[in-house]
């Protein structure tokens, strides 16, 4: 209080410019003892399918987390950005499906769980890819194709792996059985761990989709499955494809829930619910997570000839979930504007070192490209597209 | 709508890859492995006019729903004009209740079709890429395949024509570059097409279509717009299972089909400036049931045969096309 009088007095005796000087000096010498250390927030109540209680209607935000998971969703937004840059200078070869937009999914989910538990998604998984322990740059050299990448620059975009991240699926909706096999395994070792399986909205509509909801429910496997409903399956409209527009209610004996995926606490907070769902051996569950991506499907599609351009701002500038988590921050003194601001430095600083890694780093030697076509001790001969040319497929 | 067509054609522009000046630097791949060398334009069939692959396939689906009532497009996408524009235009023209977008699901699609076809009407189902046939898979070989059979010609879906582009295309990667003929080879029941150019490929769908067994037609992507030829305007068709002599020659023949008959075509200029060595070539066509006669006739006078393909060698066509050469010899 005695600080802001001075600065008023400061103000008001010598002048704008000095009032200027003065408020910097205020601002520098707050500490970090300032901010709270947490603060509670209403989140949105999710629809329930199947289910007497949902997650509850408020969440705990610590100031730790608050940086997090504010770090975390502008590396991937400006992950995805450079992406695009590096596509359009023709760096970045083939198909690239960016994230941008979608990113309180990843770090929400995420933060609800545990390193050990095992997550499947499609083709749009760089988000993933980063959430699940790669870093920037090993992920940037793998869309550039270098052997560096994190699947030594034979998999691309679509096809990026981790510890317990099995991809980064470029088939539509084919990850989905694969998610319940791995909730099966995770049943069968009985380590506590649970499977979260993603899919799309447009995947939702995939026969092999409904095969595995069966499957799941019949065996009660610790699965989670997800739809990123992002309202546009490539150019096509959620309306225009589905019959039913209520993705979670679409396990129809599987319990589901409807979140907001753009608020990052939501998804956490109904992620956490949903895993404890799993865990105490109740089966599967199914989460719709609305959300949105900027971006067109991929970088080929402008993503402006199936919705107008003022939907996309619309969504950017009421929803956009960086945003979001940096309004309820600085509105709640969990942190301030100038070191949010900072973390942004940060962040850029980091990007541009893995893109000149990933724009320098070699392209994987030609070796490599009969490499891993079995697993097979000796490596065994691969013809080549000429009698005249053999390699050798080690593994 | 102009900003749509736009948008399509930044769409598949992209999705095709705009294609530079190629440099000489050998680790980038900037061009096409190969030219490709237009036919002369047909006289027989009335006027001609400057086409390339995916509009010659749209003036196909044109001339068979105008002359065909039960005929009916559908597909991913398809209404708006399909992801590389081989649909354009057609739902204005004739209607959103045959031209039509499915959702995501192949199995669907192709179950559906044979379902429309066993009824009698002219089913042209579009798989949007030939790399994600394999959910149809079943339907295809168990279902459309077999119907005729295992009714004793009760019922058939012989008004089925299943489409989809195929082959590689310099950035396709692992799920938007295979050549599926030899999975399809396997099965007795259907037949499978393989166009080379704008004006085959009119003909041989227009055949398909007609063709009363269920047919899979299977269009070289990276020749949609590299291919352009003066195509007849009017329906004509190319006679199935008819192998075309391209070149004769008298040391070797080369098969191949799609994309690599331009490939064995400079291969073959090559062979004869800097080997003096004469090369008759064959454009097979249609892969199932494939033109045994010409081909070993063709043996029979050169005495060499080259097959070239895309495909993985192992059970590859080429294997096929070898062995029955050689039994047949």
């Amino acid at each position: 209080m005695r600080k802001m009088l001075v600065a008023a007095l400061s103000r008001v005796l010598q002048g704008p410019a000095a009032a200027r000087t003065v408020a910097r000096v205020v601002v520098a010498s707050r500490t970090y003892a300032d901010f709270a250390s947490e603060a509670t927030f209403e989140i949105k109540k999710c629809d329930l399918h199947r289910l007497e209680e949902g997650p509850p209607a408020t969440a705990v935000l610590t100031r730790e987390e608050g940086l997090h998971y504010y770090k975390t969703m502008q590396t991937i937004r400006r992950m995805e950005l450079k992406a695009d840059q590096l596509y359009k200078q023709k760096i970045i070869r083939g198909f690239c499906h960016l994230y941008d937009g979608q990113e309180a999914c990843c770090v929400g989910l995420e933060a609800a769980i545990k390193p050990t538990d095992h997550l499947i998604t499609a083709y749009r998984a760089h988000g993933y890819t980063f959430t699940r322990g790669t870093s920037v740059r090993e992920i940037l050299a793998e869309l550039t194709g270098r052997k560096g990448g994190c699947a030594k620059g034979k998999g691309g975009s679509m096809h990026m792996y981790a510890k317990n991240f099995y991809g980064g699926n470029g088939i539509v909706g084919a990850q989905v059985p694969l998610g319940a096999g791995i909730a099966l395994a995770c049943k069968y070792f009985g380590k506590d761990e649970i499977c979260l399986t993603l899919y799309g909205d447009g995947a939702a509509n995939q026969g092999q989709v409904f095969e595995t909801y069966n499957m799941a429910a019949l065996w009660k496997l610790p699965c989670i499955f997800i739809c990123e409903n992002n309202r546009y399956g490539m150019g096509t409209s959620v309306e225009r494809a589905a019959a039913s527009t209520d993705y979670y209610k679409r396990g129809d004996y599987i319990p589901g829930l409807r979140i907001d995926g753009m608020d990052l606490l939501c998804v956490r907070e109904a992620t956490k619910f949903a895993a404890e769902h799993c865990r105490s051996g109740k089966g599967p569950i199914l989460m719709e997570l609305q959300t949105y991506r900027y971006h067109g499907h991929s970088m080929s599609d402008p993503g402006v000839s199936y919705r107008t351009r003022e939907e996309i701002q619309e969504v950017r500038s009421k929803s956009d979930p960086i945003t979001l988590l940096k309004d309820r921050m600085v509105n709640n003194n969990l942190a301030s504007v100038e070191e949010l601001k900072e973390i942004d430095v940060e962040v850029r600083k980091e990007i541009e070192e893995a893109a000149q890694f990933a724009t320098t780093d070699p392209e994987p030697p030609l070796e490599e490209l009969s490499n891993h076509i079995y697993c097979n001790d000796p490596p065994f001969e691969v013809r080549g597209p000429n009698q005249w040319i053999r390699y050798k497929s080690a593994c | 709508m102009g900003l749509r067509r736009a948008a399509v054609a930044a769409l598949e522009g992209g999705l095709l890859g705009r294609v530079p000046v190629p440099s000489s630097a050998a680790a980038w791949r900037h061009a096409a492995h190969f030219t490709f060398q237009p036919d002369p334009a047909p006289s027989a069939h009335g006027q001609t006019q400057k086409m390339n692959l995916f509009q010659s396939i749209t003036s196909a689906l044109d001339n068979a729903l105008a002359k065909d009532p039960t005929a009916v497009i559908f597909g991913e996408d398809v209404a708006f004009g399909g992801v590389f524009r081989c649909t354009v235009g057609l739902r204005d023209k004739y209607g959103k209740d045959r031209v039509f977008n499915t959702p995501l699901c192949e199995q669907g699609i192709v179950g559906f079709g044979i379902g429309v076809a066993v009824t009698g009407a002219t089913a042209i189902a579009e798989i949007q890429f030939a790399d994600y046939i394999f959910p149809a898979f079943d339907q295809i070989v168990n279902e459309a395949a077999k119907y005729r059979y295992r009714s004793g010609d009760l019922f058939n879906c012989g008004s089925l024509t299943i489409r989809a582009p195929w082959g590689c295309v310099g950035h396709g990667a692992l799920y938007h570059s295979q050549s599926p003929e030899a999975f399809f080879a396997h099965c007795p029941g259907i037949k499978v097409v393989i166009p080379r150019s704008p004006v085959q490929a009119k003909g041989l769908l227009l055949s398909c279509i007609e063709d009363k067994n269920p047919c899979i037609f299977f269009e070289p992507k990276i020749l949609y717009r590299a291919a352009v030829e003066q195509v007849p305007v009017e329906s004509y068709y190319i006679p199935l299972s008819q192998a075309e002599v391209l070149q004769e020659g008298s040391d070797v023949t080369m098969v191949a089909w799609g994309t690599q008959v331009h490939v064995i075509k400079d291969v073959a200029t090559m062979a004869q400036e800097k080997l003096g060595v004469s090369c008759e070539i064959i454009d097979l066509k249609t892969i199932l049931p494939w033109d045994t006669e010409t081909v070993c006739k063709s043996v029979v006078k050169t005495g060499r045969l080259l097959i070239s393909h895309e495909a993985p060698l192992t059970g590859g066509f080429a294997a096929e096309i070898s062995s029955t050469v050689q039994i047949e010899e």
